[in-house]
């Protein structure tokens, strides 16, 4: 049944739209609050997606990854990483382990010391880049193992710095879909508001209809085509204007930083026109039921 | 047609009509009248379902109002056609689509065919275009009626048709009624009027009914 009313909407029916009449101030306050509704909600659609992009990147990325430093004096440090290295070999978990050498190290260091960097003049610990397999490892066992065999050597899993962060680009994107929501319930409120103001000020038309017999599903049709169209019209607006100031955003490339990265990639850009849609669909169910519920109280 | 017994309305802690039987049989022509405040109009609206009665049963067309639901009572009403005191159109359409209206809510579009004929009849054929805040008190009342009629329904009631008209535009409307009881309408009108009720008389075989102190009863041979 509402099928069949939802597509009335776009069918339409030209004698049923003009007992509504044409103006009014709920017009242009439904396209209005649409269209600045739509916009926000791109903005929250951009956050929620770069969020999530951020979480996947440090959630993934970093998870299956781990480094052990090893700081020993320069006579034990080819010792101590040889003795890593056999630990790590039998270990179960592991993947694969090397040594970063020299050059990799000095590249690591390079944006704060400088490429002219005495390796050999300073105690630099030593690098060893692990990486865990599908099952991943024990990394308490891990600790001790190393403990035993190079007493120089730290595992630094990266848990301790990746966790806290993944939990906030988490929460980010919670939060993102949240305003999203609330956004759409902002619309579904306020066009219930105008619907009913509309009604109101229209129970003169109402009056006349049920008069000559009109139907309360016809009578309600009438006003929720009109709102349901301006809903998608100012909706389409502002998810325009939304798309056009996310894509003015400054480049990533330019100033880096996770802001810089607000945003939508790829396919992510189509995200935005499901929002108008969304916002008719949501302006369709709040008028039918404001127009309803105010047909029946003015029985 | 519509059936009244022992029906009684209250409103605002007063009772406005007790204890009012009536039965309006098909092709019957009904004139209701009493002083102002009488419940002429409210006797109306218990004969079309704008108001439900305190006690007692209104049948329309052989259903209880009170078993109905909105969507029953719309169709139901699409049998009636009523001619309000102060006519009630909708500002913002035309004269023709506000005399079309019953036909278009119904989707009956083969009534609009017989829309010219219609205007012709009261009289309204060129100001089917104008809207309603430019007619007279007469040309209001006569498309009004042509409204009523758009759907060829079984009954009319006429609350005070001829309350603002002069004279010879209350005996015009009275003509097109008393033609619309002679194609077999049944029809009741509510008038203090009683000039209007002796033309009428004249005319076709009427009865008329009276209330008094809250109920109807058959007026005396002076009407």
């Amino acid at each position: 049944m509402k099928l069949l009313a939802l597509t009335e909407i776009f069918r339409g029916d030209s004698q049923a739209d003009r007992v509504v009449p044409p103006s009014g101030h709920t017009a242009w306050l439904t396209s209005f609050t649409a269209a600045a509704m739509t916009f926000l909600a791109v903005f929250a659609m951009a956050l929620s997606l770069a969020s999530g992009r951020l979480a996947d990147r440090w959630g993934d990325a970093l998870a299956r990854s781990a480094t052990i430093r090893i700081s020993a004096p320069a006579g034990q440090m080819d010792a101590q990483t040889r003795a890593v290295l056999d630990v790590l070999a039998t270990t179960p978990g592991i993947e694969r382990a090397r040594a970063m050498s020299d050059a990799e190290q000095r590249a690591l260091l390079e944006p704060w010391f400088g490429p002219d960097l005495p390796l050999d003049a300073l105690p630099v610990p030593r690098l060893i880049e692990v990486t865990e397999d599908s099952d991943g490892y024990d990394s308490e066992g891990l600790r001790q193992r190393l403990a035993a065999e190079a007493p120089g050597a730290v595992l630094d899993d990266h848990t301790r710095w990746r966790k806290p962060l993944a939990l906030a680009a988490g929460r980010l994107r919670l939060l993102g879909l949240t305003s999203i929501l609330l956004i759409g319930a902002t619309m579904a409120a306020m066009i219930t508001l105008a619907a009913n103001a509309a009604l109101s000020a229209n129970a003169q038309v109402i009056r006349v209809l049920r008069l000559v017999g009109a139907k309360d599903a016809y009578i309600a049709r009438a006003f929720v085509r009109r709102f349901t169209l301006r809903t998608l019209t100012g909706s389409a607006v502002g998810a325009l204007l939304g798309l056009i100031g996310v894509a003015f955003l400054p480049s990533a490339d330019v100033a880096g930083g996770f802001l810089t990265g607000l945003g939508f990639q790829g396919a992510g850009w189509l995200w935005p026109f499901v929002l108008p849609p969304l916002a008719a669909l949501v302006a369709f169910f709040a008028t039918r039921f404001a127009a309803f519920r105010k047909l029946k109280e003015l029985t | 047609m519509i059936a009244l017994e022992n029906v009684a309305y209250s409103y605002g802690g007063g009772e406005l009509l007790s204890e009012v039987s009536l039965r309006l049989a098909p092709g019957s022509f009904h004139f209701l009248t009493g002083p102002s405040g009488a419940g002429k109009s409210t006797l109306l609206k218990l004969c079309y379902a704008e108001l439900l009665p305190t006690a007692g049963r209104v049948t329309l067309f052989d259903r209880e109002v009170r078993s109905l639901n909105r969507d029953e009572v719309a169709l139901l009403r699409r049998r009636i056609g009523v001619v309000h005191q102060d006519c009630q159109f909708i500002d913002h359409l035309p004269l023709a689509t506000n005399v079309t209206l019953p036909a278009i809510v119904s989707s009956r579009t083969s009534e609009l065919a017989d829309l010219e004929d219609l205007l012709n009849w009261v009289g309204l054929a060129k100001l089917a275009d104008a809207l309603p805040p430019q007619l007279s008190g007469g040309e209001r009342q006569r498309a009004a009626l042509a409204r009523a009629v758009m759907m060829s329904p079984d009954v009319v009631l006429a609350d005070e048709p001829t309350g603002n008209l002069d004279w010879d535009m209350s005996l015009r409307l009275l003509t097109l009624l008393v033609e619309l009881n002679k194609m077999g309408k049944t029809i009741l009108v509510a008038t203090h009027d009683l000039n209007l009720i002796r033309a009428a008389k004249q005319q076709v075989p009427a009865r008329v009914l009276r209330i008094v102190k809250r109920r109807v009863q058959l007026a005396g041979a002076d009407l």
